[in-house]
């Protein structure tokens, strides 16, 4: 504990000592004041700290509008199974959720959400639910008519069938689209900075980021290994949970 | 004012909205000079549509090529689906700020990098499209004596045309997109109003977000209905089934 | 289609280095991982009861260290911001100051330009930021550029004259004052002799000017410039304010409008100039902290008192030297603000 006699201020307190003020001129200007310098790694490796939390920001806003948009969809395509009436109106409508920019989508939110993480999280699990939606539809329709015909045949009644038979099947292209889901989210949530809800534009965007090159390649390496990442994850848990597929089909948007 | 005679607040934040898009506002930092109205709609819309249309013809030239020329050899898959992928997850805003930083601000680097967003799903998608045409058809069209040349713009280019437009629009959509956060590399396009709160007020601000909206729609029927038109009929028929 | 053969294998030597990666960094951000600045034990020593009364204004000086106070404790206050460097650092010193003070402080800055910060301060989402008496005269309260008072107390007493009607109030102002600056390259100026913004005239047709995308319609910049000074530029692009050197150094605007506290304009004196403001377009503008009435009344004396005291030390040259180190050197508002409270003696 400091003892008042001993901790006497030298200078009068609001005042800084001459040695607070560094000597700059444009020789002895360190590498990340220079907005044409591409990458500065004594700043990259003292300063990487600052982007454990904006990742942690992105990687939670990915997984819960992920996971959503996945159970929404589900929902959908459940509903458009039964009802295949629904089928189309149900895919334009996803589609034309999709089309709006995201920006757009952050701020048409604005007068019922207002800015914050629940804007973000409801914007960009609606962006999931076109390609999710399409996917499962995909692989519901591409299961051959004729074991479906078995099933029946074996006397699996039709909720039976999709359950145990079409949805198993279909796992691969709906992993598929998961999969896609999830690295465009990943891309996507780099605008969540303008939505207030953080993540990683917040090192791209923010505190003069813009003009930081090492900042903007360090924020966006991350966000597209974070979307290879997820991709790969969602690649092998497909792979273990369908033993009878060798080859997985890609579904290309 | 009639925002008043609204029953749901819900409803009043998109009534202020939508006359700042049709009549011209008062501001309070422009000393007296009104903002918003159609007049600016328009321009900065046409911005957008400007720059979009010049980037995806970028992308175009030069994805449509490469995609048909892999696709139709049947090499360079890793390359063709792998930088799909990769395309997918280029954050856009971390792609705009680079390209603004290291070559510059304005309509030129902008449009490099949306060209840059628009070109992995044209060429993933023409790459499959390619491919997905039946061996035996391209094999017939060979012994019938058609050249390389005919077989990929008769037999696989109109087949493939349902999966390269389908990218085309994949790439339209990231590109709208993208460039709406435009006016914070210098081109000024409808995200201004989004991102100028300041001068537009909230009511600009959603004003802005319906416009961009509305426009993406846009282009998005407009490639929906140019698609229906390139897909030959048997396609078509084939589809409705 | 057989597209992925190989992926299992890759897949999984990517997966693992990936999942290093980012279990390396989110172990590495643990320290960081609060936005929000928690109340910091500080440990009072000798009070420094200097009262100087001379020389206050420029060498800073006259301040307390400052007192945690446990009254303050049910005290939850959070500062905002607007979105560029300099009031971020603010926004820091200003939390770091009350959660010092025993308080519990949180930031919540880069919430936009004014209208938007004084928004979230009149909803209440904000307990204060800190604005500048000119922008607040300007934007909030009509006036022209022209009338805004030179002296830094007249400004701050117009504006809070203004603010009390609004049930707002502004505390007093800091020992610097910044303001919006037409700059350019030395070189540019020295082409066309160009020291004042008057001497535009005439050759403003064939330059560039670069600005915020709002800048545009405002009074204290291109409208004023074109209303007050009569100059046409032959192009306004619009960029965001961190871009404003870039725009300079590339060559893609001749003119730009920076900020008088710039740390740029310090470092790198022979590269660019500003041009008077022989009109008074662009009104200097001191900091005034504002805040609610109620909530500085339930806040207690230790809220305005220890806003008051921790900005004693802010002289221009600091405010500088701390813009420096967040733009130029790239650290973060929060780390400035902590260096700049202890280098000055408020914190241990």
């Amino acid at each position: 504990m400091n003892s008042p006699l001993l901790a006497m201020p030298l200078a009068a307190v609001g005042q800084v000592e001459e040695g607070f003020f560094h000597e700059r001129t444009g020789e002895t200007l360190p590498c990340q004041a220079h907005p044409s310098h591409l990458f500065c790694w004594d700043w990259a490796a003292e300063n990487i700290n600052r982007y454990g939390t904006p990742t942690l920001q992105q990687f939670e806003l990915v997984i819960i509008s992920v996971v959503i948009g996945f159970i929404v969809a589900f929902a959908f395509a459940l509903l458009a199974h039964r009802y295949h009436l629904l089928e189309w109106p149900l895919l334009a409508g996803t589609g034309v959720i999709f089309a709006v920019p995201s920006l757009a989508f952050f701020l048409l939110l604005l007068p019922i959400t207002g800015r914050g993480r629940e804007t973000a999280i409801i914007a960009l699990s609606a962006y999931t639910l076109q390609i999710i939606f399409r996917n499962i539809m995909s692989g519901l329709a591409n299961v051959p008519e004729s074991t479906k015909d078995a099933a029946r045949g074996m006397g699996l009644s039709d909720r039976q069938i999709l359950w145990k038979v079409e949805l198993p099947l279909a796992v691969p292209e709906i992993v598929g689209g998961l999969r896609i889901a999830t690295v465009s989210t990943v891309a996507i949530a780099t605008l969540a900075v303008f939505a207030h809800a953080g993540g990683l534009g917040t090192q791209i965007y923010g505190q003069g980021n813009l003009t930081f090159p090492t900042s903007i390649i360090i924020a966006g390496t991350i966000a597209i290994l974070m979307a290879l990442t997820f991709d790969a994850v969602l690649l092998t848990v497909q792979r273990l949970i369908t033993p009878w597929r060798r080859a997985a089909s890609q579904a290309a948007a | 004012m009639s925002v008043a005679l609204l029953p749901h607040p819900l409803f009043a934040g998109f009534a202020g909205a939508f006359e700042f898009i049709f009549s011209k506002q008062e501001s309070s930092v422009t000393g007296g000079k009104k903002v918003g109205g159609f007049d600016q709609v328009l321009e900065l819309a046409w911005t957008q549509i400007e720059v979009s249309l010049l980037a995806l013809a970028v992308a175009l030239l030069i994805a449509i090529p490469l995609g048909l020329y892999f696709g139709h050899k049947g090499t360079g898959e890793l390359l063709a689906v792998g930088l799909g992928n990769a395309g997918r997850a280029i954050p856009e805003l971390a792609l705009i700020a680079f390209v603004a930083a290291i070559i510059g601000v304005g309509i030129v680097p902008l449009t490099g990098a949306l060209a840059v967003l628009g070109i992995p799903p044209i060429l993933t998608n023409t790459f499959v499209g390619i491919r997905q045409v039946d061996r035996a058809t391209v094999d017939a069209a060979r012994g019938v004596g058609m050249s390389e040349f005919e077989i990929m713009r008769k037999v696989e280019l109109p087949i493939a045309v349902p999966s390269i437009m389908t990218g085309i629009r994949g790439a339209s959509v990231n590109i709208v997109a993208t460039a709406t956060i435009a006016p914070l590399v210098g081109v000024v396009t409808l995200g201004d109003f989004i991102l100028g709160e300041n001068v537009y007020g909230v009511d600009g601000v959603v004003a802005g977000a319906i416009c961009t909206a509305i426009l993406a729609l846009l282009f998005e029927f407009a490639l929906a209905g140019l698609q229906r038109r390139l897909t030959s009929k048997g396609l078509r028929l084939q589809e409705a089934q | 289609m057989r597209f992925n053969q190989k992926k299992p294998l890759m897949a999984l030597v990517m997966l693992i280095a990936a999942l290093a990666l980012a279990v390396g960094i989110s172990a590495c951000g643990g320290g960081s991982s609060s936005s929000s600045s928690e109340a910091t034990e500080a440990e009072s020593t000798a009070p420094a009861e200097t009262e100087e009364t001379t020389e206050e204004g420029e060498e800073g000086g006259g301040g307390e260290a400052i007192v945690s106070n446990p009254d303050n404790a049910k005290v939850s206050l959070t500062i905002g911001s607007k979105n560029f460097p300099e009031q971020e650092i603010l926004g820091e010193i200003y939390t770091q100051a009350l959660a010092a003070a025993g308080y519990k402080a949180k930031s919540d800055l880069s919430l936009g330009s004014e209208t938007v910060a004084l928004k979230t301060l009149k909803s209440g989402q904000i307990s204060g930021y800190p604005e500048y008496a000119s922008t607040a005269l300007t934007s909030f309260f009509g006036l022209e550029p022209e009338e805004v008072p030179s002296d830094p107390t007249e400004a701050w007493e117009k504006a809070n004259a203004e603010f009390e009607k609004e049930g707002l109030v502004a505390f007093e102002p800091t020992p610097f004052a910044s303001a919006n600056a037409v700059g350019l390259l030395k070189s540019t100026a020295e082409k066309y002799d160009l020291k004042t913004i008057s001497d535009l005239d005439g050759i403003s047709e064939k330059l560039v000017l670069s600005g915020s995308p709002e800048c545009r319609q405002r009074i204290d910049c291109l409208a004023g410039l074109e209303k007050l000074y009569g100059l046409k530029f032959k192009e306004f692009k619009s960029v965001d304010i961190s871009l404003r050197y870039t725009v300079l150094e590339k060559g893609q605007a001749d003119i730009s409008i920076l900020f008088t506290t710039d740390p740029q304009l310090a470092a790198e004196k022979d590269k660019f100039v500003l041009l008077e403001d022989d009109k008074h377009v662009f009104p200097a503008g001191n900091i005034l902290f504002v805040t609610k009435k109620k909530v500085a009344e339930e806040a207690g004396p230790d809220y305005e008192k220890t806003i008051l005291n921790v900005q004693k030390g802010l002289t221009l040259p600091v405010m500088q030297e701390l813009d420096a180190r967040v733009e130029l050197e790239k650290q973060t508002p929060k780390e400035a603000a902590t260096a700049y409270l202890e280098a000055a003696g408020y914190v241990e």
